[in-house]
């Protein structure tokens, strides 16, 4: 029967079109395509600066008068820790002031912990945190972005009295209007004497045989740069381009034949302590920290750089007069001397070296705690630098040392 | 499916695919059109003010004339890396599927093991292995086979041997997955009829284990060329990859846009070669 059968088929209903059964392909990559452009579009619009018009009228209510809280952001092991029968400053702080301190040592990296909190700051909302300490250049970029609150002079009479002279007028905040410095520190030459004989000056760390690939440097810039531009006779902190790109091209010598092994952050010291380098651009604090015989700190023949971390509120810290009263606290003699016997660092408090006398007597005549005037002679700070000038001079740097 | 549209209407397919393509859409094609967009700004800003959308093509130009060393090193040891990773995974995974018996699944936990640690931590104990004055280089000093003043840390030869290190297991699992699904009798049937060993494993074997292969030294290869943690730890300046300089350019340069156009490249170019590879491969159905 074929007749029947052809009717047979005719009777099969055709596929329902794709379409009405489901989604197809091309209806979902046009609604795709479509959700994403939307998206873009909001996105693109909110873009724009990063915000600075935000930032200069950003407002915030100081609620400490009822709020007896503080949020504080810092550097891991920068502060003394309690144990056992040993109260730390801040604990002591607490029970003085009935102020809850919730403290972070969440800071690894300036610029990291910029990106971290740049687009909160620029869009005048909450970090989330009170106070935070951030290296002085750092400081100076936040302050200058208009990010950061003025500290009343009248909660703070203990950092006017006790800031220590070197301290005092710093070209970004001359009158500490914004700042107070946690701790200072230097940055100069590190060795391990077992493996080598004493490296002297910067010359010597990039150009001696002996050194060949056992050396590194700082992936700061400010620290490697300062120290290469005194190589050369330069001053850090008012240097021409033509010094800069000098210290450059040494620096780019010295690595393409193969005297540099790395650019590090605080990492070199274990490798300095182990003898994979045997010499390098070093923090005071770290060298102190280690606690080996071996590892000697000093500054090279040619000067050393100075910096100092800084504890500064932001715009949208709610708890400034708390803030402050831990600023003030930490300015008391006493106080600074129990922290820098713990820490290691320079303590920026005038009066500390008396009470370390009753603390740790051998720490008194320490020159990277206590440095004397002649020690800090030989010390030399970076110059400040505008948005456009650091962004060129960290590539330059980034483009030598990576 | 007739009971799905019964709970979601007519629209039941939408609803379905909702989760995922919103997922997609937040964290992949937002994050890709704002690395597009920045990727595509003027340099000239700063984190601080932003950069403006210009349209500027010629940092692709820039950073593909400023930083090419680097993506040719890249690939070069991401190269030699998965090339290493294949011929030792071949052999693991092969020795596993066919010839390990009992001890099968203690080699497979031996293989995935090292997971249980952080990548940073078996990176790090690297650089303790090789140390300058550690057991090897002291022994291949005594050999005469490095000089006095040799050493492995801060030479190519760490990087791509942390690459090979680290990315083995992702060549290995793959290969395991797809030799293990080969029949063994199989081999014995070509066996009988007079194929050598050899010509077992071309003809058997290996074209059985592509799919294996192309998953394993996709796995590898890819990840292995944007790394930036094994160069930067074992490494030298001399030896550094992409990733450091991406990293590089958005943490302490601050110089977002060439950053972004150097990851796109990165990218472009990795999918540019991992298509030519399937298609070259005939495995275009993984994809």
């Amino acid at each position: 029967m074929p007749g029947a059968k052809e009717v047979d088929v005719s009777e099969v209903t055709p596929p329902e079109d794709g379409k009405k059964k489901g989604v197809s392909r091309r209806g979902l990559m046009i609604g795709g395509a479509a959700g994403v452009a939307g998206l873009g579009a909001v996105y693109l619009m909110g873009r724009g600066g990063g915000g600075d018009d935000a930032a200069a009228g950003c407002v915030t209510t100081d609620l400490s008068d009822t709020e007896s809280v503080l949020n504080m952001s810092n550097w891991p092991e920068y502060i003394d820790e309690d144990d056992g029968d040993y109260v730390s400053t801040l604990t002591a702080f607490q029970e003085e002031s009935g102020i809850d301190v919730t403290y972070t040592p969440d800071v690894n990296d300036n610029v990291e912990f910029f990106a971290k909190v740049r687009n909160q700051l620029g869009a005048c909302q909450p970090t989330g945190r009170d106070m935070f300490v951030l290296t002085d250049w750092m400081a100076a970029r936040m302050i200058d972005a208009g990010w950061i609150q003025q500290l009343d002079k009248a909660n703070v009479p203990n950092l006017d009295k006790n800031l220590i002279s070197s301290l005092q007028g710093v070209g970004w905040d001359p009158n500490r209007d914004y700042s107070a410095p946690w701790q200072s520190g230097f940055t100069g030459i590190a060795y391990n004497k077992s493996l080598v004989g004493e490296v002297t000056n910067m010359n010597d760390l990039l150009t001696r045989t002996d050194l060949r690939g056992k050396v590194t440097m700082l992936t700061e810039m400010r620290d490697t740069m300062g120290l290469m531009l005194l190589a050369d006779g330069a001053d850090p902190a008012n240097f021409s381009d033509d010094e800069w790109g000098n210290a450059l091209d040494k620096i780019s010598k010295a690595r393409a034949d193969g005297q540099i092994r790395a650019f590090t952050g605080n990492e070199y010291i274990n490798d300095l302590a182990n003898g994979n380098i045997a010499a390098c651009v070093a923090w005071s604090g770290d060298v102190a920290a280690a606690e080996d015989e071996n590892l000697v700190f000093l500054p090279p023949e040619e000067g050393m750089m100075i910096w100092s971390d800084n504890m500064i509120v932001p715009v949208q810290g709610t708890h400034k007069a708390n803030a402050e009263k831990l600023i003030d606290y930490y300015y008391r003699p006493d106080v600074a001397a129990k922290l820098a016997a713990y820490v290691w660092y320079v303590c920026p408090v005038e009066g500390a070296q008396a009470e370390m006398e009753k603390i740790d007597p051998s720490l008194v005549d320490n020159p990277l705690i206590f440095p004397t005037a002649e020690y800090l002679a030989q010390t030399h700070g970076f110059m400040a630098l505008d948005e456009a000038k650091a962004s060129q001079y960290e590539k330059d740097f980034a483009n030598v040392s990576g | 499916m007739d009971s799905l549209q019964r709970v979601f209407g007519k629209n039941a397919a939408y609803w379905l695919i909702g989760p995922a393509a919103l997922w997609l859409a937040v964290f992949f094609a937002f994050p890709m059109l704002s690395l597009l967009t920045t990727s595509l700004s003027d340099p000239a800003g700063s984190p601080i003010t932003g950069y403006t959308l210009t349209w500027r093509v010629q940092n692709y130009i820039e950073v593909l004339g400023d930083y090419w060393p680097y993506m040719m090193r890249s690939l070069l040891y991401a190269g030699i890396a998965t090339l290493l990773c294949l011929v030792l995974g071949y052999v693991l995974a092969y020795a596993i599927a066919f010839k390990a018996g009992r001890w099968k699944t203690v080699m497979l936990v031996l293989v995935i093991a090292p997971f249980f640690t952080s990548f940073l931590v078996r990176t790090l104990s690297w650089k303790l292995i090789l140390a300058d004055n550690g057991f090897i280089v002291n022994t291949l000093q005594t050999l005469h086979i490095l000089g006095e003043d040799g050493r492995l840390l801060a030479t190519p030869f760490a990087v791509i041997m942390g690459l090979t290190y680290n990315f083995l297991p992702f060549t290995i699992l793959p290969l395991y997955t797809s030799l293990e699904k080969i029949d063994p009798k199989l081999n014995e049937a070509a066996a009988d009829l007079y194929a050598s060993p050899f010509q077992r494993f071309t003809k058997i074997v290996w074209p059985l284990s592509l799919p294996g292969v192309v998953g394993g030294t996709l796995l590898t290869f890819i990840p292995a060329t944007g790394d930036y943690i094994n160069a930067s730890l074992l490494g030298s300046p001399n030896t550094q990859m992409v990733g450091n300089k991406i990293q590089q350019l958005f943490t302490t340069a601050n110089d977002y846009p060439h950053a972004a156009a150097l990851s796109v490249l990165l990218m472009a170019i990795i999918v540019g070669m991992v298509l030519v590879y399937v298609r070259r491969a005939g495995t275009e159905e993984l994809l």
